[in-house]
């Protein structure tokens, strides 16, 4: 067992979890963020993509214990004050989400995208979301929505 | 208020807590004392069980309990049942094959599970799981569908001994034939359709929590129709009555028809929570996923196209192969017949259809509905036909199906094979897709694609599929043995709120919103004083779920019908508060009238006085406003449209790119644009997956060889385009909305208009045939094999 240290969503946790434990079952099980999905086993659909130290990273990619002094963003500390994140906003404005299940993974991914890359084109948006299966979608209106989001961003909105 | 009714684009209710990360799935759910359930599978197609030593699991860290197939017989568990008899040709039943929920002595295909280890986690289950030593005694087997009925073939199960599970047949053959004797030309073509993996990115799960205070199961289950499932495991695999069971479909991420079904692992977690007096969880895997939730489609078939001198069709015959699996899924005899075969008419004037299917067992991971079901296979086949057809005879593509279509002045129209279309309006879906494509501009785009090297080819499909499923009487003439009404109920509050109860499941269609606009179109409310709620078989009377674009059509139309109800029960109450006849009073926008008058009641109004029947007609009417209706349709629903595609290849690394998609699809009435435009995408997308990338492949021995999304080739953002999505409607005449259904057009309508633009790219160089998934490596060596020919000619 080891003892690690986490800031998620901006709250700091210590947790004694196996050195085998990955990062997302730390964020699911031992803090019960449930946001942040499993969909595969081989680090392919990014549905449990969160940020860390600012940077969006597949959570199931990574042990828990190298997360050891890292700030890390999940879906749910995205939106603050109970107002959407513009990128949220913008999933639900332009209907970038069904069922919802992929939905955490792609607004973390894109949010990352949109702080590297402000204005991204379609081109841009769908190679950045290469990391993230959706089946639901056909990615049509999520590309919408990522840029549409990032729009948002830009704005400060 | 604004507008929230038909044809409003509300933005989505449900949407906010999955933009949250708030969202409830059931690998999300933690319950007091809970166990974790690991199933051990086999990994041979075809195996006996010699020996099974569960030793070593049993007494490994964590471990509660491990379950055999022993523990299952001991305790009676019914196998799992198949929802669908066929008939032979002969009229004899079908082979129906026990399906154990753990194997019983025999394996039979790869992912077949053997055994359930419970431990108090995960971790710990995993681990005892590879301790339980089973000794098998390896099987021949049959991995390919091609292989099943060769004479010789390794037998999946003694009762089939030449692995056919039915050998059916639908149409008239001497009709068929007599047309055929006088054709002028006769079109061949043999297909595969690709057998694929449905992939809804949320994996199954489940979790059984029997309470023996109350001698009362629980089960939380990633499904689509958790009345069904109750059904099933009350009449045939648990045994226990309805009322000792509640099956709970939580949100659930995404299903395509492979969460329809009833599976084992949902059963075995259930029992398993009474015989460990405990819950037992169980969460597959996405390698799990793909040997065990049904697969769909694998289909080999010849047709022939039968037509007179101008082109016009005069029959077509089609011989299907239609792979099972190792075992009858819920529905998996159904899909390869009657959602299939019936279809074969398309959008078409076809005066004589005979088709037989010949459905077989392999030692595959069992194969069912995925989105579409059947029809993606028949628009597949018959596109594909056709467009060899126009080429054969040298016809233009488009002519040729503008001069077969069946007219709008031809509904109702009864097919060859069975079904009666009520209505559609084929030339002007066909129209709205080549204006949207931009038909004109098509040769200076091919110019622009051949000045980059690039192949440029243009693909067009016309389809129809049979949704709305389904009039109970009819399905179960078919051999259906259950009723596919829907019910709902709406419960009005004191206050003139609403909460609707509806039997069909959403897992991202998002019913919250478009039943939240059925209840704002009938009783001019916003959607904001509507909540549903579904997927609950202790909070629903009933239902029978959502599948085959049935939810809008069958689940809409009870809402409408209870909806009616809670209006005229409201008329009664208006009128004795207004002193006036029934008949005289009017509903309109939320407000009863006396007809003429300017003497009005609001719903609210309304609402209150039946809760508070102070001033109530006690004598005559209860108090109280809650109202619920069954509806059975009359028919099936008959969407339809056309599907066009521009594809570039390069002709050096034989890759495909998918560049414009321009459809147009009637889907009747619509409801929600948006959702609308949305399930039209997402179905797109999995029938470019099919067209282009997807293909559960297993090898001559059973063998899975793609088994994880490393191997098996999800389409991804980068890989599609935009698409062009537009609507013609012609509404549905038969139920009360008019709706006809979306879900699965994409599916079905695009596959061929791929394959088709990928063949008409590929003729200049003498390519004329392209198999599913057109993969880069398929379609080099097409390029090279008629290069070769060419320069051997």
């Amino acid at each position: 067992m080891a003892t690690i240290k986490l800031k998620v969503n901006r709250q700091a946790h210590t947790l004694e979890c196996a050195s085998t434990t990955l990062l997302v079952e730390a964020l699911r099980e031992h803090l019960r963020l449930t946001g942040t999905h499993v969909g595969c086993d081989t680090s392919q659909c990014g549905a449990c993509t969160v940020h860390v130290d600012g940077k969006s990273v597949k959570s199931c990619t990574m042990l828990a214990v190298e997360a050891d002094g890292a700030e890390i963003t999940t879906i749910e500390g995205l939106a603050q004050g109970g107002e959407l994140h513009p990128m949220q906003a913008a999933f639900r404005e332009h209907h970038g989400l069904q069922c919802g299940f992929c939905t955490p993974g792609m607004i973390m991914s894109a949010t990352d995208l949109c702080k590297r890359t402000p204005d991204p084109s379609e081109h841009e948006v769908r190679h950045w979301l290469e990391g993230n299966l959706c089946r639901c979608t056909g990615y049509h209106n999520i590309v919408k929505a990522v840029r549409a989001g990032a729009a948002g961003m830009r704005g400060g909105k | 208020m604004t507008n929230e009714g038909f044809g409003a684009a509300v933005r989505r209710k449900e949407d906010r807590r999955f933009l949250l990360g708030k969202g409830n799935y059931v690998d999300d759910m933690v319950l007091p004392n809970q166990t974790y359930a690991v199933f051990v599978r086999s990994m041979y197609a075809h195996a006996k069980i010699a020996k099974i030593d569960s030793s070593a699991a049993r007494e490994a860290p964590g471990v509660v309990a491990v379950f055999t197939g022993e523990d299952i017989a001991a305790d009676g568990l019914g196998g799992l049942p198949c929802g669908w008899l066929i008939k032979n040709k002969d009229g004899s039943n079908m082979v129906e094959p026990a399906h154990p929920a753990l194997a019983q002595g025999k394996v039979r295909h790869v992912g077949d599970p053997v055994a359930m280890v419970v431990a108090t986690s995960k971790v710990a289950a995993r681990a005892a799981a590879a301790l339980v030593d089973i000794t098998y005694d390896v099987l021949p087997a049959i991995g390919l569908l091609a292989d099943a009925t060769r004479p010789g073939a390794p037998v999946v199960h003694d009762e089939a001994p030449n692995n056919l599970c039915y050998d059916w047949h639908i149409g008239d053959e001497a009709q068929a034939d007599a047309a055929f004797a006088k054709a002028a030309h006769v079109v061949e073509l043999d297909l595969t359709n690709n057998r694929l993996a449905p992939n809804a990115i949320e994996p199954r799960s489940a979790i059984g929590d029997y309470s023996a205070a109350n001698d009362h199961y629980t089960l939380y289950t990633t499904s689509q129709n958790p009345h069904v499932i109750r059904l099933l495991m009350g009449a045939f695999t648990l045994h226990v009555p309805e009322h000792k069971l509640r099956v709970v479909a939580p949100d659930v991420g995404g299903g395509f028809g492979s969460k329809i079904f009833h599976y084992a692992e949902e059963l075995l977690v259930t029992w398993g929570s009474r015989k460990v007096g405990r819950p037992v969880k169980w969460t597959s895997d996405r390698s799990e996923a793909f040997m065990s939730d049904a697969h769909g489609r694998d289909h080999i078939s010849h047709a022939k196209l039968a037509l007179d001198a101008s082109g016009k069709f005069l029959a077509l015959k089609v011989s299907t192969q239609a792979n099972l699996g190792a075992y009858l899924s819920t529905f998996g005899s159904s899909v390869p017949t009657y959602l299939y075969a019936t279809l074969l008419s398309g959008p078409y004037d076809l005066a004589a259809i005979y088709a037989e299917v010949k459905a077989a067992f392999t030692n595959t991971v069992p194969v069912d509905a995925y989105r579409g079901a059947g029809r993606p296979e028949a628009a597949y086949l018959l596109e594909r036909l056709v467009d060899k057809a126009a080429r054969q005879i040298g016809m233009d593509r488009i002519e040729i199906r503008r001069k077969n279509f069946i007219r709008t002045d031809q509904f109702p129209y009864q097919t060859a094979v069975a079904l009666q279309y009520d209505i559609g309006d084929y030339h002007a879906t066909l129209d709205l897709a080549l204006a949207s494509n931009d038909r004109a501009g098509y040769d200076k785009r091919k110019a622009a694609s051949a000045a980059k090297g690039k192949l440029r080819g243009f693909g067009i499909s016309t389809y129809i599929e049979a949704c709305g499923i389904a009039p109970s009487a009819i399905a179960g003439a078919l051999g259906a043995r259950a009723g596919l009404y829907e019910a709902a109920n709406v419960r009005v509050n004191p206050t003139g709120s609403v909460t609707v109860f509806t039997g069909t499941h959403s897992h991202g269609q998002g019913h919250e919103t478009t039943f939240a606009q059925i209840v704002a179109e009938k009783l001019g409310m916003s959607v904001d004083n509507v909540d549903v709620v579904h997927g609950d078989t202790d909070r629903i009377l009933f239902g029978m779920g959502t599948y085959g674009s049935r939810s809008a059509a069958v689940g809409g139309s009870a809402l409408m019908k209870a909806l009616d109800k809670v209006i005229d029960k409201g008329k009664k109450i208006a009128a004795h508060l207004l002193e006036a006849s029934v008949g005289d009073i009017e509903f309109k926008d939320g407000t009863y009238r006396v007809a003429g008058t300017d003497r009005v009641k609001a719903f609210g109004e309304v609402a209150f006085t039946a809760y508070v029947p102070h001033n109530y007609p006690i004598e005559t009417l209860e108090p109280g406003l809650e109202e619920s209706a069954y509806y059975d349709p009359k028919n099936f629903t008959f969407p339809g449209g056309c599907h066009l595609v521009e594809v570039e290849v390069d002709p050096d690394t034989g890759v495909v790119e998918v560049v414009d998609v321009s459809i147009a699809d009637d889907v009747g009435t619509i409801i929600n644009p948006m959702i609308v435009d949305g399930q039209a995408h997402g179905g797109l997308a999995q029938g470019i997956g099919q067209a282009l990338y997807e293909e559960v492949r297993y090898d001559g021995e059973g063998q899975l060889t793609n088994g994880s999304y490393m191997d098996y080739c999800m389409p991804r953002a980068a890989d599609l385009p935009s698409f062009k999505v537009g609507n013609h409607v012609t509404a549905c005449t038969h139920n009360p909305i008019g709706v006809k259904g979306v879900g699965e057009c994409g599916a079905i309508g695009v596959p061929p208009a791929v394959i088709n633009a990928v063949i008409d790219a590929l003729i200049p160089l003498g390519v004329t045939d392209m198999s599913m998934p057109a993969t880069p490596e398929k379609v080099w060596r097409a390029i090279q094999a008629a290069k070769t020919a060419k320069k051997g000619a």
